[in-house]
Order: structure tokens, then sequence, then C-alpha cells
């Protein structure tokens, strides 16, 4: 553990937190614009989450303590998966306590403790929340693992860091395990954070919603916790598909002069993530709650075929 | 005796259990007598068995022989690394439920105290014992002990009929177990006569016999350890039990088949075939789906739970299977990852499932409610039972920092392994299985969510919930031990697989060797740039961030609190049976996975007066398997009856008949 290290692990966290409400404000400008809409400024998540920690937190009569520790979980959680992701640099202290496998079993525990805490006012929508939250998660969890499992098997190793070296190391083009893991990801990461066509961010339709039903208990600072989180989570995500698919430009421990020109790389790559998001979102419409089971069987299908070819094409040295 | 220190020392401690249950016996009715000095004496011997087989994991295998049983067949007793893993986590978990026990049992229990009191410390005895034997004769007397007190603790409330069928039926499936395991005996013997362990494990025997006592092997334990198709049992005979029986049975009797298992398989096996492994993965794969998919649906919570217990060992088989697979093909390496997986979870599971087995115990006891239906809110009146709990379930749908998710993690470490195989086939093969296991650890997550939200979230289903009572001292101090248990499992892995070191060594001839160079706080099977774990960092992760957010927000803001009305979608009418049900909760699983449920609807039309909602959710065994082979067994045993027409000269006739008829054999 070096202190060039200890630098790249806090940059990198400090940078999740302040960049992660940005990318939710550049996604909501880049469908605005292509919605032809005008655009709320590219800051207003940063207001929001000002707005509601200023506001007091109004709590249901019978909430229990797990209710307000819920929101301070959710939030390390998603804090510690962006620490794990490497983004900036493969030089990470934190690095060998969690691999790939942890950082998905991180995911679902705080989607446990979000479908908990939602159904513990015990209100019709917070359970309905609740369970379709589940009903995603379990779903999406197999499939997100199988995708990193067919990174693992080309880079032998679960270590995120390792396969980030493994991976930027090879020349640039198109592998096609790796294409058709990436088309998984896209999809887990939808349904995960509550995108179209899983879910609507900006919808209030009671029927329709799962995350917005989720939460719909929470105010002031827990909500901003929660809805940070959020954001936090979809950085992780963006972070995840950088990391495995276009992993060129992070700095490595030989060379720490990169840790400079990291930073620029990184937000212009998830420019461009944010962006794809934005036009996903734009072209799809949202399906219904019962389609979503197809939608992520096809996620999982697509990963675990994935890592057959991967095992089909790859069976060089190991 | 001297020269086997630790194996006289768990001899006596197992006939200090028999001991105290004789006492029970004596103090009958004087329940006070029973609850408040013989349960907690037989919780410190549990804890001195454990004590006794953790300094005995790394000794060389004792022996003795005890000159008791039939004249010339005397009891073989051995502890080898194996038996002490088991003994510990027989010792482990038994200590906290004893504790537990005697704060739990009531006069009410169907069954006289004192006669409870002894069929309990018979049980924990005799899965001492088990694992002890050396011999198939002293194996089986015990292993029939075993079930026989856990029978008897099965009907303790037999006043209920239906709690009757269940211990028929548990006693049924068990004996057909247990003949299979005495048939292995018999073939692992060969011919020579003599059923000691150390006979058997000299002979060689041919490929198809070994194979033979290897299938009677996987039948024998595969119907104790609850593995499909032999499964019904577990749902029907954990429920009925008292909750600290269900504990015991769920967390402790069926790693009794596992150890079986293991000890048959590796142990008194010359040598493995592959394709053995490929059955144990495949039956521990179907285990683990049913299971998880039938305790999402299910709305009893202790059924519930024992579904999920199947899932469980389903887990451990699969392990155990793959391990197999890499025995057979000389890949040391990966098979102790492998093996360490399956032990790990069976340290893990014997301590989340007790707890969550004696956390039902207590709900019960509190509000005499078993459906999930009529339960809610019970984390605001119980709030120690809650949060121990919440624990359990953590740990039980592996999730990190605790024990669930070590061996889960392990688990997939070693399907990594799976494309070094030399079989190509198999290779292709085994990233589905890996798939299959991270759906059953999502889906177990699933249904841990159901379970803890409906019974301890929410409001109140029934008006008497709120006057629930917390548990008492006695068992919170069974379920802080507990929780303990599974709190270090998840924190100290590297500690926790240094245990299990011996027990590899000893059944595949390696171990996880420690490369992380010496830190203890990292889990590393093979290398730090293969794979590496810290729970420990990674807890110390979430609570750092977790405690810096708390403080900040105080700081640059405010800790300001109101509290208010839930919103109510501007419908005030809403009672707290408008909530979502555990019959809602299980609606998606039930949709996506109907094939593997038999379903039995009952829907409204929109005509009637009284609309009727039913659904009825059955086991695809139970109606293929089990009642086909009960109506076969009906039919010829009245078939043999037309036989019996109760009348002497008919009887005569058939006696002169035989004779006839050997008599033209013999002059043949």
């Amino acid at each position: 553990m070096s202190v060039l290290g200890l630098a790249s692990q806090t940059l990198e966290i400090v940078a999740a937190l302040a960049l992660a409400p940005l990318l939710l404000g550049w996604v909501g400008q880049c469908r605005a614009w292509l919605q032809n809409r005008t655009a709320p400024g590219l800051l207003q998540p940063y207001r929001v989450l000002h707005k509601l920690f200023n506001k007091d937190s109004v709590l249901a009569a019978n909430a229990s303590p797990l209710f307000r520790t819920a929101p301070y979980v959710i939030f390390g959680c998603m804090t510690l998966a962006c620490g794990i992701v490497p983004t900036l640099s493969t030089d990470l202290p934190l690095s060998p306590a969690a691999d790939a496998i942890a950082l998905v079993g991180l995911f679902a525990l705080a989607r446990v403790f979000a479908a908990l805490a939602a159904m513990d006012v015990g209100t019709a929508f917070g359970s309905l929340g609740a369970r379709r939250e589940m009903l995603v998660g379990f779903l999406a969890e197999p499939a997100l693992l199988m995708v990193f499992f067919t990174a693992a098997l080309i880079s032998d190793s679960t270590s995120l860091t390792t396969i980030v070296r493994t991976l930027s190391a090879r020349e640039i083009g198109i592998q096609p395990s790796l294409a058709l893991a990436a088309v998984a990801l896209v999809m887990v990461a939808l349904a995960e954070n509550a995108r179209v066509p899983v879910d609507n961010p900006a919808t209030h339709l009671e029927l329709t919603m799962v995350h917005e039903a989720l939460v719909l208990e929470y105010s002031g600072r827990h909500l901003a916790l929660i809805e940070w989180a959020a954001a936090l989570k979809l950085f992780a995500y963006a972070c995840i598909g950088i990391a495995l698919f276009a992993p060129w430009g992070v700095a490595h421990a030989q060379a720490p002069a990169a840790l400079l020109t990291a930073l620029p790389v990184l937000i212009a790559k998830l420019a461009a993530a944010g962006f794809l998001l934005a036009l996903l979102e734009t072209l799809s419409a949202k399906m219904r709650i019962f389609r979503v089971p197809e939608f992520l069987g096809m996620a999982f299908m697509l990963a675990v075929i994935a890592m057959l070819v991967r095992i089909l094409l790859g069976a060089g040295p190991r | 005796m001297s020269a086997a220190p630790q194996l006289v020392a768990v001899l006596a401690l197992a006939a200090v259990w028999l001991a105290i249950g004789v006492a029970g016996l004596a103090a009958l009715h004087r329940f006070h007598v029973v609850a408040r000095i013989l349960f907690p004496a037989g919780g410190a011997v549990a804890l001195l068995i454990a004590a006794v087989a953790l300094t005995a994991l790394w000794g060389t295998p004792q022996a003795v022989v005890l000159p008791i049983g039939l004249p010339g067949l005397p009891f073989h007793f051995r502890l080898d690394g194996l038996a002490a893993f088991f003994l510990l986590v027989l010792g482990g978990a038994a200590a906290g439920v004893s504790l537990f026990s005697a704060g739990y049992f009531r006069q009410s229990e169907g069954t006289a105290p004192g006669l409870l009191c002894l069929q309990y410390h018979v049980f924990l005895a005799a899965m001492a014992l088990v694992m002890l034997a050396d011999d198939a004769y002293a194996f089986m007397v015990m292993w029939e002990t075993m079930a026989l007190a856990s029978f008897f603790l099965v009907i303790s409330n037999h006043r209920i009929a239906e709690i009757r069928r269940a211990g028929y039926l548990y006693l049924l499936i068990a004996h057909i177990g247990a003949l299979g395991i005495l048939l292995c005996f018999g073939v692992l013997q060969a011919n020579t006569g003599d059923y000691s362990f150390a006979n058997m494990r000299v002979q060689h025997l041919s490929p198809f016999w070994a194979s033979v006592a290897f299938l009677l092997a996987l039948a024998g334990f595969g119907a104790k350890a609850g593995l499909v198709p032999l499964h019904v049992w577990l749902p029907e005979a954990h429920p009925a039990a008292p909750s600290p029986v269900s504990a015991l049975m769920s967390g402790v009797m069926l790693k009794t088949a596992v150890y079986g298992f293991l000890r048959v398989a590796y142990d008194l096996l010359p040598a493995q075939l592959w394709w053995w492994g490929v059955l144990v993965l495949a039956l521990g794969l179907a285990s683990a789906v049913f299971g998880v998919v039938f305790a999402a649906v299910q709305s009893d919570m202790k059924r519930l739970l024992a579904w999920s217990s199947i899932e469980n060992i389903g887990l451990i088989f699969a392990g155990i299977g793959l391990a197999l697979l890499f025995a057979a093909y000389k890949m040391p390496a990966a098979a102790a990852l492998a093996l360490t997986a399956a032990l790990y979870h069976v340290a893990s599971h014997a301590f989340f499932k007790s707890l969550l087995f004696i956390a039902t115990g207590a709900v019960l006891h509190a509000t005499s409610e078993r459906s999930l239906g009529r339960l809610g809110g019970l984390l605001r009146v119980m709030p120690w039972v809650g949060w121990a709990c919440l624990l359990g379930v953590l740990a039980s749908a592996g999730l990190p920092p605790l024990g669930g998710f070590v061996s889960e993690w392990l688990l997939l470490q070693s399907f990594l392994f799976t494309p070094g195989l030399p079989n190509a086939f198999l290779n292709m093969l085994v990233p589905a299985v890996a798939a299959v296991i991270a759906l059953v650890a999502a889906l177990a997550g699933y249904t841990m969510v159901k379970f803890y939200g409906v019974i301890f979230l929410g409001q109140h289903r029934e008006e008497k919930l709120a006057a629930a009572r917390d548990a008492d001292s006695w068992e919170r101090l069974g379920m802080a031990w507990l929780m303990a248990g599974c709190v270090a499992l998840g924190l100290f892995p590297a500690q926790g697989i240094e245990l299990l070191a011996p027990v590899t060594e000893l059944l595949v001839g390696a171990s996880l060797a420690q490369s992380s160079g010496g830190a203890s706080w990292l889990l590393v099977p093979v290398s730090v740039e293969r794979a590496s774990y810290g729970p420990l960092f990674f807890f110390a992760g979430v609570a750092a961030s977790f405690g810096l957010a708390y403080m900040l927000v105080r700081r640059l803001y405010h800790g300001r609190l109101r509290r208010a009305a839930p919103w109510d979608c501007g419908f005030p009418w809403q009672t707290a049976r408008m909530q979502d049900t555990a019959e809602g909760f299980g609606q998606p699983v039930r949709q996506i996975f109907e094939p593997l449920f038999r379903m039995r609807r009952e829907l409204p039309t929109a005509f009637d007066a009284r609309p009727r909602y039913a659904v009825e959710v059955g086991d695809h065994f139970w109606h293929w398997l089990y009642l086909p082979l009960a109506r076969l067994v009906e039919s010829a045993a009245r078939a043999i009856g037309t036989l019996q027409r109760g009348r002497i000269a008919i009887y005569l006739l058939y006696s002169f008949a035989t004779l006839i008829a050997v008599l033209i054999w013999v002059t043949r």
C-alpha cells in the first residue's frame, strides 16, 4: 500500500461523490435535448440535494429504527462500490477487500435494506415497491454476475483491478464474448438503475412505479441520501461498463503520471455513456412490469452465452 | 486410554448429556429444574464438546474400542479431523439452542418437560456419537437412536393429528434412508464379514461395486439430508417440531447426513469416479432450485425455513459434487476449494438457520401464530428477536459481510476453476451451473426479504400482536451466541478456513494455503491477483461511510425530525389488512416458475355474490412419485391379502403345496 495508492483511492471516492449527481444532471440534459424540451440546469441534482438536506425529515408515526438506518447503509454501500471499481487507477488499497462477486453482494445488500425499509411503514405502496424491486433484483443479479464471470474467465481473476489491467493491455478490438456481455450489462444497468424501459425515474403514476414507490415515505435528509446513493449507483454501473469494455486510459501502479490525465478521460467517457443512456431511454417505451422477467431473462441468457462463447473460442492456454 | 484424551473426553461429555437426560426423567414434572438447570447444563456440555473438538482438529486420529453393545461386537470409536469439525459445528450450534431452550420450553408443549429433556439430550448425544462411530454397527445404532429421538421430539405435541402424520412420514423416509446406508455398509465390507471402518478403508472394490456402494450412500444420506426427490418429509416434520428442535434438526441433524456422505465418499471408498460428482452436483442443484422456489411461495414461517434448508443442503451438496469431480480428475487444489466452500456453508448454515428457527419459536410463543398472513410489525414490540432475526436473515440471504456470503463466494470461485477440467463437455456445462447458483442466491435474498418484511415490518395484521412480549433473558442469551457465530464466520473467514484445512487435507489431500503473505484479514484462495475478499475492510468501508455521512449531515445541516401519519394516497380508510401479503410477495415467483409448481387456483367471476380467491401450491414429486408409489404398495398389499382367508384348512393347504413344490425342486 503506497502513498500514491491511498491518494488515488481517496481521489476516486471523492470524484465519485462529486461527479455522480453531475452525471444524473447530464443524462437529464441529454434527454431534454433529444425530446426537444428545455433542460433544467446541469447542476439541478445538486440543488435538489441541497434543498432536501435543508428540509426537516418527516417520519411515519410507526417507523422503526430500521427505517432511519437504511438510508445511511445504502449510501455507505454505494460509496464503497464506487471506491472498488477501478475508474481512475488500478492501484487501489481497498480493491483486495472486495472483488467482482463481493461488488454484486454489495449491491444486493443495499437492495435488501431498501426493500426492508420500504416494507417498514406498512403502506400498500411501500411493499409493492419492495416486491417489484426484489423481483428486478433477483433477475438482474445473476445476469450481472455472469457478465463479471465472462470478464473473469478472460483475465483468469475475479479481482476488478486485475480484470481492468488485463483488459486494458489488449489491443482495441471487438471480442465476441465481451460484445455479448456488454449488451447484457446495458440491459441489467437499465433495470437496476430504474431507467426506461423497466422503470421511469420521472413518473409519479402510482401503478408503474418501482423505485419511486420504494422511497415514497422518505423525506428530508433521508431522501437526499437515498437520491445521492441512486446517483452513485448509476455512476458505479457506468464505471463498471467503462472498466470492462473501455478500460483504456486508467492509471497503473507503474505509471502514476497517468493519474493526472485519467480524470479528464473518465469524464469524457462518462459523458458518452450518459448520452448513450439518454438515447436509449428516449428510443424505448416503458414496458409492463410482467414483461420485465422476459427482458432480464434475455440479459441473463446473453451473459451465459457470452461465457460459453468465451470458453469455446478461448480454449487456449490458461 | 491416555493415548486418546480428546476422544475419551468427548465420549464422557456425551455420557454427561445422557445423564442430564435421565435426570430430566427423574424430575419429570418439575418444570423449573428442567428449564433452569438441565438445559443450561446441556448447553455448557455442548460448549465443552466444541472446545475439545477444536483441540482435536489438528491432532492425529485417535481410536478406542468400548466393550458395550453385543458380546463379541464392541463399539469402535475414532476421532479424526472430519469428525472433529462436525463436532465443533454440533457443539457450537447446540450450545445456543440449549440456552434458548432454557427459556423456551413451557409446560404446555404437549409432553412432560422431563421427558422432553430426555429426548432432547439423547438426540444430541446420538448425533455426537454418529460422528465418532468407527464401525458400521455402532454407526447404525447411533443413527437409529438419533432418528428415533428426533421422531419423538417431532411428535411432542402428539395430540394434533397433523403433527402425528408429519412424524410418521419422517419416520418412514428416515428408515428408507437407513436401509440404504445399511446396504451400503454391506457392500463396503466386501464379503470379509468385518464391519469396522478400518477394514472398509483397505478394501479395493471394483468400480461397479464401488458405484453401487456410492449410490446406496447417496440415497441413504440424501434421504436424511432432504435431497430431491427424498425431501418431502422435511417441510412437514420441521414445522411440526418445537422450534428449538427444528433448529437442531435443520442446523445440525441434516449435517450428520453430510458428514456420513463425506465419510463414505472420501474416506471409505478407495477412489472417486467423475460421474459421481456430476450426479451429486445435479441433485444438489435440483434441490437448491426446488427448495428456494418453494420457499419463496410459502406462507407458513417455519415451512418457509424448512424449504430454505433444502436449498442450503442443495448448495452444500453442489459443492461436494464439484469437489468429487475435481478429486476424480486429480485436481486436489480445486477439490480443496470446492470442499472448503461446502464445509464453510455447513458451519454458517448451522448458525444462521438455528438462529432463524429459534427466532420463529420466540415469535410463535409471543403470538401463537405461524401463518405469515396474521403477523406483522413485530420489530417494534419484540426488538430483541427482531434485530437478531435481521442478522440471521442477512446471513441466510448470502449478503456480505456475514457468514453465508463467504461460502457462496468460495463456491462461485471454485466454479471459475472448472475450465481446467480435461472433459470438454463438462467444461461447457459448468458455467451454466454457476448461473444456477447465482440465481439461487438471488432468490434466497428475495425469500428472506419476504420472510422478514412480513413478520417484523409493517403494521400489525392482528390486534393481539401489539401485546406480544419480547424474548426472556435465556432466550436472548441463546440468540446472542448464535448471532456471534454468524458474525464471526462472516468477518474472519481466513481464520475459518484455517479450521477447515485439516479436514480437506484428510479428504482430498490439499488445503487452501494462505497465500496472502500473512495478511490474516484477507481471504485469498489462490493468490491476491486472482481473487480476494476482506470482510473486515469491507465492513469498515461501509461503516466509515455510514458514520461520516451521519456526522456530516448533522454538522453541515441539522438533525431535525418530525413524526406524522404515513401517506395514505388520499384514501383514509386503509387498514392493516390491506398491506401486501406473503402470498402477494410470492406471486411473481409463482408466475415465473409456474412449471415447477402443482397449482390449483380458484378465481372469482364478476358475478359472484361472495367472491373468493384461493390458490394452493403443491409439490409435483408428491403427486407423480409418492402417491403412485403409495397406491402401488397398497394394491400389492391387497393382492397379497387375498391369500389370507382366515381358515386353518386353507393355510394347511398352502403348507402342503409349498412342501410338494420344495420336494420336487430338491429331487429334480
